[in-house]
């Protein structure tokens, strides 16, 4: 029987699934944004090539990508636990998934800095504008429908990795499809949580799609 | 004295896997201030290298480059991203931001170019509003006042290196950088283009450096061309001297290849009649062409003359015809009208060599 309760609960768990996903999207970035900038930038083919930086930070991305998950989030417990003071719950989720998703946004910003037409970035330098100027002024502008389509992607993966976050009692739509779906074998509740992360990552893809679209000044 | 661009013994080498590639070999210019100065040369002679060393986005290996008598690399870098202010550039691709409509793309460098408003915290005096009514007059001049708001998707070629070259012109500089700017256009758009250039050139004193694979483009505007040939410059020289007696193998093939880009290359039955004969091609100047100099010759020697070709080009605005001659087999003959040719002021040359 569905009860008013359980309604009550999926509401809890759509929003404690948006605040992880939102949080360590935005966490996420203000991590990878500038490892991404660096990446672009002081790659062999970049307007600073530096070779340390460069290898230092793709050793990096490399390994915390090559981590599953949840092993990773296992091995950040002492970390959470002393930024957020306790190893569970939706807050002590966002760390790990904070940590998870920084190298994978870094990737896709050097990629989609790396996309900018290296004329442009030419054009400004005979302008004498300086490497900061570059980034902010020529590199971001340019990439932003790019970069727009990462974000979007970017929170579609947190979102399906923030279900996992249901075994450290991080709460959330994933929490309630495993404790209802698997634990007790109530498949009706597993089936309308999972409806529910379907229809979010539909709803994020859509606006930021059309987000993309609307902002891109090179067709219409 | 001491011009506008000086460089010395320039050379680039880039350091690729297998090997490193000699890009550019012992190189000297001398460009005066107002000059338009072409530099031409076949794709991979290493010209967009060298246009690229004059405002050191590459770094020569060795040599030097000086504007206005400074030289570059004695520059830090801030120092030298104010020179680049200064040295403006313009591109096959044009380099516009496809992401900002037209008049922000001219107040790009107003803004954060090397004499910008944020210059990596320096300030400038310009503010957003100066900005974009500089921009305006600059929209004025190159006459796309009227697509100010439009992106640069939405314009053509031709209206895209217009707004480029509003770009180059708003932090005022002294020289212009173009590099391939035309090579990406239809004949009529290249020809609105380069007169662009040269009222640019004229009416702002502003030296033009220009940078072709086509002829075509160097007899229109330029008063100076310089010759790169794999790496090396081979012949520098007035426009007008090196079209009348071009030196070098690569010259000539330029001036040839300039002839084909006009579909005026000669017809195979005249290729025929060439071969084995004496031929020469010669060069009317202005003072030369008053006096019936070919039907002069002709009574003179008694003998007939087979004119295989003869046009009038234009040169820096200045009509000079050209004719290729075959001439009689008697060598001495030969030498006789040659010397007559010669002394009546003409440029001859033989063609036999360069023409099948």
């Amino acid at each position: 029987m569905w009860t008013s309760e359980m309604t009550l609960m999926m509401w809890v768990g759509v929003k404690e699934t948006l605040i992880m996903t939102l949080l360590s999207t935005i966490f996420g970035y203000l991590l990878g944004l500038p490892m991404g900038i660096a990446l672009a930038v002081t790659d062999a083919g970049g307007i600073r090539p530096n070779v340390v930086v460069y290898k230092i930070l793709d050793v990096i991305a490399n390994i915390v990508r090559s981590i599953p998950f949840l092993i990773l989030l296992m091995l950040l417990m002492p970390v959470t636990r002393v930024i957020v003071g306790k190893s569970y719950g939706t807050a002590a989720t966002v760390v790990p998934l904070t940590i998870a998703a920084a190298p994978f946004i870094g990737r896709m910003i050097e990629s989609s800095i790396n996309e900018v037409d290296r004329g442009v970035i030419e054009a400004a330098q005979s302008m004498g504008a300086s490497t900061m100027t570059i980034i902010i002024r020529v590199m971001l502008v340019e990439a932003r429908t790019s970069i727009l389509v990462g974000v979007t992607i970017a929170l579609g993966t947190i979102l399906g990795y923030s279900a996992m976050a249901g075994i450290v009692g991080g709460g959330g739509l994933g929490d309630i499809a495993m404790r209802y779906g698997y634990y007790r074998y109530e498949a009706d509740i597993m089936i309308v949580a999972v409806v529910l992360l379907v229809v979010l990552v539909q709803i994020f893809q859509t606006l930021g799609m059309r987000m993309s679209v609307k902002l891109d000044r090179r067709k219409r | 004295m001491a011009g506008m661009i000086e460089v010395h013994n320039l050379s680039k080498t880039f350091a690729t896997k297998d090997a490193d590639v000699e890009a550019l070999q012992d190189i000297n210019l001398s460009i005066q201030e107002g000059d338009i100065y072409g530099i031409i040369g076949m794709s991979g002679a290493g010209k967009s290298t060298l246009v690229r060393c004059l405002n050191f986005l590459e770094r020569p290996t060795a040599g030097t480059v000086e504007i206005e008598g400074k030289d570059l690399s004695t520059l830090s870098e801030k120092e030298l991203r104010a020179k680049r202010a200064e040295i403006a550039m313009i591109f096959q691709h044009f380099n516009l931001l496809m992401q900002k409509n037209v008049i922000d793309n001219i107040c790009f460098p107003l803004l954060y170019g090397g004499v910008g408003k944020k210059d990596g915290g320096r300030r400038g005096t310009l503010s957003k509003k100066d900005a974009r009514k500089r921009a305006e007059e600059l929209l004025e001049i190159v006459g796309m006042t009227e697509k100010k708001e439009a992106y640069p998707s939405q314009l053509s070629g031709g209206q895209k290196q217009r707004v480029a070259i509003a770009r180059a012109l708003a932090a005022n500089p002294k020289i212009l950088l173009c590099d391939e700017a035309t090579s990406a256009l239809d004949p009529q758009t290249t020809q609105s283009i380069l007169q662009l250039l040269k009222q640019i050139n004229k009416e702002y004193g502003i030296t033009i450096v220009i940078i072709t694979h086509e002829m075509s483009v160097v007899r229109e505007i330029c008063s100076h061309v310089a010759i790169i040939g794999e790496g090396h410059l081979v012949e520098q020289g007035k426009v007008a001297d090196i079209f009348s007696h071009p030196k070098t193998k690569e010259a000539k093939e330029l001036i040839v290849k300039g002839r084909g880009e006009e579909r005026r290359t000669l017809e195979s039955h005249q290729k025929d009649l060439m071969k084995g004969k004496c031929c020469i091609r010669i060069v009317f100047s202005v003072n030369s062409s008053f006096e019936p100099v070919i039907a002069n010759m002709v009574l003179r020697f008694g003998q007939p003359i087979n004119i295989l070709r003869a046009d009038t080009k234009n040169v820096e605005g200045i009509a000079r015809g050209e004719m290729i001659l075959s001439l009689p087999d008697d060598v001495q003959m030969q030498k006789d009208m040659k010397a007559y040719l010669t002394e009546r002021g003409l440029a001859v040359e033989e063609v036999d060599g360069y023409v099948d």
